[in-house]
């Protein structure tokens, strides 16, 4: 698996993200312009310039009409993504963490951080839209739709992601619990402490029923949304910054390392800067790709699952086609229980 | 006076003493001599007027005369109707000779009216008596002995093989694990058998040798069957079908005078020393003495591939049996054949170009040298009509050997040939194609002398071992010359019939010995063994359908691509023997034979060890032969097909066989597995019924190409650009 090595950043990632069709890549980083490249060969399509000060989060729609960026300028614009145009900018009372469209594409989250007096908030806007056109039928509301304040007794929140129709949020807080509100009106439904150390990232599953945390205790959790049962668990090394769920394999990627501030102290070797894939469903851990030089700060997979880009902390974004033997590889249980079922089918056929 | 007298004379008063009674003692003498076991009656016979009788007595003195000699013969004659009764009294010299009338020709049709009733005098008695049953009883049969099913071994789950093991005196039945130590199938028997121990055929049955004879074992515990008495046995063989059992003891068999019930031969037997038994019942159905002054070529019967017909050489004669109307000669009669050398079987059913609705027939070869106006013949003749389907005429003939194509498609008929002066030696192959119209013959000329043939045992090839005579014969040079020989195939689509055998591929300077296909086809081991001349084994695996680029074939236009793909060692190899699956070889070095390396090894085909195992004083190994697969060329087919399949299945349970902790972990992750499954289904149903919400797995839609341009840009950087001044470009001086 070679990679492409997506050079444009000046300064440590915060985010990469695929559009839906998997032929584009969005990335943020602290140098305050956002990126978009493309995924079959890594060249940069364009940039988002305008914000002040690091960009925290990015995110596109289901169309790849509109892409969202959080900025600790207390800002967050929506750009125009083929004109790379900034088309409206809400002003926010601290830096944001996290943006997130809805699967719908009509509204997105914010991650508001909780400095400054503020108590700090999972915050939503409406995003009004042409249902023909997908374009901003009109000038979206510089209110908010709703405000989800830090919840009493919880930590102020880190991360944030959308379920399966827009019906729930999951938010990771920064001392490991993970809550669930409604995605319709905030309202707050149910946490679980679910890691000793803060949350540092969400990413749903495909269909967005059941997603993964990675927190900086250094373990994974696959959680269903319905629940909050846990359903599986994946213990590392060292402390992760990013987790996400690989479509068409049953598999997870996993990316940290050393905190960025020691980094500096350690080698790159035992900085422990690789990409880990894990099996989705047996917990094992079947290889690890190599090649940041400092932590993974994010972690995204195609929706195709054919490709997966990681950013660190070293700047660069390491974008990766799988090869064959990602594609074949199965363990024997898998493949005998495939051919049971191939039998079967045959048989029911004949 | 008279009346006086006798009141007169007392008894006391004649003097007995005086009187002589030598003429009445003569007269009245019982013979003591005269012994009743040396009559016999006989009924049934002609009742012939009175003119007749000296005929019919001559007639009938001729023939118990065959069984001794004949004392007296008494025909009683009808007073009133002036002719015979029918019966009639023999006496003989001696009691034995009474016994061998009564069994030769008790029940000996004299014409198409009249058959001899012929029994003992003293019986007559026994038979007259009250106390005689004269009622038909029927005999007992004895009780039927279930046992276990003998075919269980092929239901094993992984569908293992067995394999015996002999090592000293312990015979054990094993499984097949591939590299892991074999598991016990029984628990290994010291002195099993006596020599060594033989599958049937198809697997059934194992027989072992005792001093008493022969014993057949089966089932799953490997429990006795079946006692075959015939002591001494040093030979046994089964017939194709399992049907039979033919067994052959130096003991001539010799029928005591009181045989109990139970004793398998009748007085007919006396003197023979081959014997035919139905291998499920026990019973001895057919004995033969040895023909005399004959080398004894084993097996001395030779069975059609249904076990209907079984035949025998014998000296100018072939005898055919069937099989199925008591082992009578087919026709009545052998059949002549002057000079007949050897003789043998197609081993399955012949499709002939004649016969109709795909019927079977039953075939037989057999050739004859060279006689004074004669010239060597190898001759194919159906059985039963005995009609000869083709005579191959041969000229300059030191030998002939007869092969069968396993499916009995082509017969090779090797003819190992000389020149006029007798000085070199070659060999000709005469291939008739049995299923054509006419039995067509396609001659392959070698240059060289075949040792050994083998066709592949699915297939249309064949590979041959021959030597040249070279002038040195130094022993120490290897001159064996392996050959394979493919049916020649100009259009790879083509199906035709074939014309044409080709040599594709040899390998020459071997010591090679032994030939031995794969059962499945495809792969071939051509090997040294030890024997008396050789000293050190070596294997050669060769891939008859390689699929890779560089194959040794020496021509392109054959069906077959030759590689050599292994030369494993083991220098003490004596015997090797594929197991039935054909997927691996088994080697191994006999104590039998030499005292050296002794133990086994088994190859995959591609030649590596699988296991091996040195065991001292090893001496047997054998696998246990299965009967024909019964799945139908498209159910084959469709198993080809699923290959990929099916292997999964079985490396996991291969991974599981291996270690238990790896079974643990695929056990656990099968679980696993199913859990989450479940967990999706679940989540699938409970979605759709709450949210009506498609759960699914992978986003399909892509960026779909025709949204792609395809943009192509060369980019072409200039790194360095240099200017130099050349002076001139004169040719450089050369000097002389």
């Amino acid at each position: 698996m070679r990679p492409i090595l997506l050079k444009g950043h000046e300064r440590s990632l915060t985010q990469v993200k695929f559009n839906r069709e998997g032929d584009l890549i969005f990335s943020c980083a602290k140098d305050s312009v956002a990126s978009v490249w493309y995924a079959i060969n890594g060249e940069r399509l364009g940039t988002f310039e305008g914000h002040q000060g690091t960009i925290w989060s990015i995110d596109v729609d289901r169309f790849t009409q509109y892409a969202v960026t959080g900025s600790a300028d207390f800002s967050i614009k929506l750009w125009d993504v083929q004109t790379g145009q900034n088309v409206y900018t809400w002003k926010t009372k601290t830096p944001v963490r996290r943006v997130e469209f809805s699967p719908s594409g009509d509204k997105f989250l914010a991650v508001l951080d909780g400095v400054m007096g503020y108590p700090g908030s999972v915050t939503v806007y409406e995003v009004p839209r042409d249902n023909q056109t997908q374009q901003l039928s009109q000038e979206p509301s510089e209110e908010p739709l709703y405000n989800i304040l830090t919840h009493e007794g919880f930590e102020i929140a880190a991360v944030a992601a959308w379920s399966f129709l827009d019906r729930y949020i999951a938010v990771g807080h920064k001392d490991g619990r993970v809550s669930k509100y409604d995605g319709d009106t905030g309202e707050f439904i149910d946490a679980l402490e679910l890691h000793t150390q803060s949350v540092s990232d969400v990413q749903f599953s495909p269909d967005g029923t059941y997603f993964i945390t990675s927190s900086r205790d250094s373990d994974a959790k696959l959680v269903d949304i319905e629940t909050l049962e846990v359903l599986k668990t994946y213990e590392t090394d060292c402390p992760l910054n990013s987790a996400c769920i690989t479509p068409l394999k049953q598999f997870v990627i996993l990316g940290g390392g050393q905190d960025a501030k020691d980094v500096t102290t350690t080698s790159s070797r035992e900085g422990k800067f690789e990409a880990r894939l894990y099996h989705k469903i047996f917990q094992d851990e079947i290889g690890r790709v190599k090649g940041h030089f400092g932590p993974l700060n994010c972690v995204a997979v195609s929706p195709q699952g054919t490709s997966y880009a990681s950013g660190g902390e070293d700047g660069f974004v390491r974008l990766h086609h799988f090869d064959k033997s990602y594609f074949d590889f199965k363990y024997d249980v898998e493949k005998s229980v495939e051919a049971q079922k191939h039998m079967q089918g045959l048989e029911s056929s004949a | 006076m008279a009346a006086t007298s006798v009141v007169d004379i007392k008894l006391e008063d004649i003097p007995v003493d005086d009187i002589d009674f030598s003429d009445l003692e003569k007269e009245f003498q019982v013979d003591s001599e005269i012994n009743f076991d040396n009559f016999v009656v006989v009924d049934g016979a002609p009742v012939a007027p009175e003119s007749k009788v000296p005929m019919l007595s001559k007639v009938l003195g001729k023939l118990f005369s065959q069984a001794g000699k004949v004392v007296d013969m008494n025909l009683p004659l009808d007073e009133a109707k002036k002719c015979t009764k029918g019966y009639l009294f023999v006496e003989f010299d001696s009691a034995v000779s009474a016994k061998k009338a009564i069994k030769m020709l008790n029940g000996k049709k004299l014409d198409v009216k009249h058959r001899l009733l012929v029994n003992g005098l003293s019986d007559v008695e026994k038979f007259g008596s009250e106390s005689f049953e004269s009622e038909f009883s029927e005999p007992k049969l004895p009780d039927f002995q279930p046992t276990d099913y003998l075919k269980s071994w092929l239901q094993d789950e992984q569908g293992r093989d067995q394999f015996v093991l002999h090592k000293n005196d312990l015979i054990g039945v094993f499984w097949n694990r591939n590299t892991q130590q074999p598991e016990n199938a029984v628990e290994p028997r010291s002195n099993w058998s006596n020599t060594t121990v033989k599958f049937s055929p198809k697997g059934t049955y194992l027989f072992s040798y005792h001093n008493q004879g022969v014993a057949s074992w089966g089932g799953r515990n490997f429990e006795r069957l079946r006692r075959y008495f015939h002591p001494q046995t040093k030979a046994l063989d089964v017939s194709p079908t399992e049907k039979y059992l033919v067994t052959l003891s130096p003991e001539p068999i010799s029928v005591p005078e009181d045989a109990p019930a139970d004793f398998p031969f009748g007085p007919e037997s006396n003197g023979h020393q081959l014997c035919v038994w139905d291998i499920a019942t026990g019973v001895s159905v057919k004995t033969f003495a040895l023909p005399p002054n004959q080398s004894l070529h084993w097996p001395m019967i030779k069975w059609s591939f249904d076990d209907r017909f079984c035949a025998r050489l014998g000296p100018n004669a072939l005898a055919v049996y069937d099989a199925e109307n008591n082992f009578e000669l087919l026709g009545g009669k052998i059949m002549k054949i002057e000079n007949i050398m050897d003789f043998s079987f197609a081993p399955a059913g012949v499709k002939l170009a004649a016969n109709r609705n795909n019927e079977l027939s039953s075939v037989l070869a057999f050739w004859t040298p060279e006689s004074n106006n004669q010239s060597c013949k190898a001759t194919i003749m159906e059985v039963p009509t005995r009609r000869v389907l083709r005579t191959v005429n041969l000229v300059q003939v030191s030998d002939v050997t007869l092969i069968w194509q396993e499916q009995a498609e082509y017969l090779c008929v090797k003819v190992d040939r000389h020149t006029k002066s007798r000085k070199t030696f070659f060999t000709n192959l005469e291939i008739c194609k049995l299923t054509e119209k006419d039995v067509p013959v396609e001659k392959v000329e070698m240059k060289d002398l075949a040792l050994k043939f083998a066709w592949e045992p699915t297939g249309q090839r064949f590979v041959t071992i021959s030597r040249t005579d070279a002038v040195d014969d130094n022993p120490a040079i290897p001159k064996n010359v392996i050959t394979f020989f493919a049916p020649e195939q100009k259009d790879k689509a083509a199906k035709d019939d074939i014309k044409k055998w080709k040599a594709c591929a040899s390998v020459t300077g071997t010591f090679s010995n032994t030939i031995s296909w794969s059962p499945a086809g495809r792969f071939v081991v051509v090997a040294t063994l030890v024997t008396p001349d050789t000293r050190k084994a070596d294997f050669n695996f060769f891939d008859l359908d390689y699929t890779g680029e560089k194959t040794d074939n020496t021509c392109d236009d054959v069906a077959a691509k030759v590689k050599a793909v292994a030369h494993p060692d083991f220098y003490g190899a004596t015997d090797m023997s594929w197991d039935p699956s054909g997927r691996f070889l088994a080697v191994w070095s006999s104590a039998v034979k030499h005292k050296l390396e002794n133990g086994y090894k088994v190859f995959n085909v591609t030649g590596e060890v699988v296991r091996e195992e040195l065991i001292e004083n090893f001496k047997n190994f054998a696998w246990r032969p299965r009967p024909a697969s019964l799945l139908t060329n498209a159910e084959r087919k469709k198993v080809r097909k699923n290959l990929r399949e099916w292997s999964a299945q079985f490396d996991e349970s291969d991974a599981m066989q291996a270690d238990s902790a790896m079974r643990e972990l695929i056990l656990l992750r099968r679980s696993l597995l199913e859990e989450w499954s479940n967990y999706r289904e679940e989540m699938t149903e409970g979605m759709e019924e709450e949210y009506n919400y498609k759960v699914y797995d992978q986003i399909e839609t892509s960026a779909v190409d025709e949204d792609f341009e395809v943009v192509e840009e060369i980019k072409e950087e200039i790194l360095e650009e240099k200017e130099e001044q050349v002076d001139s470009f004169e040719e450089p001086e050369t000097s002389d």
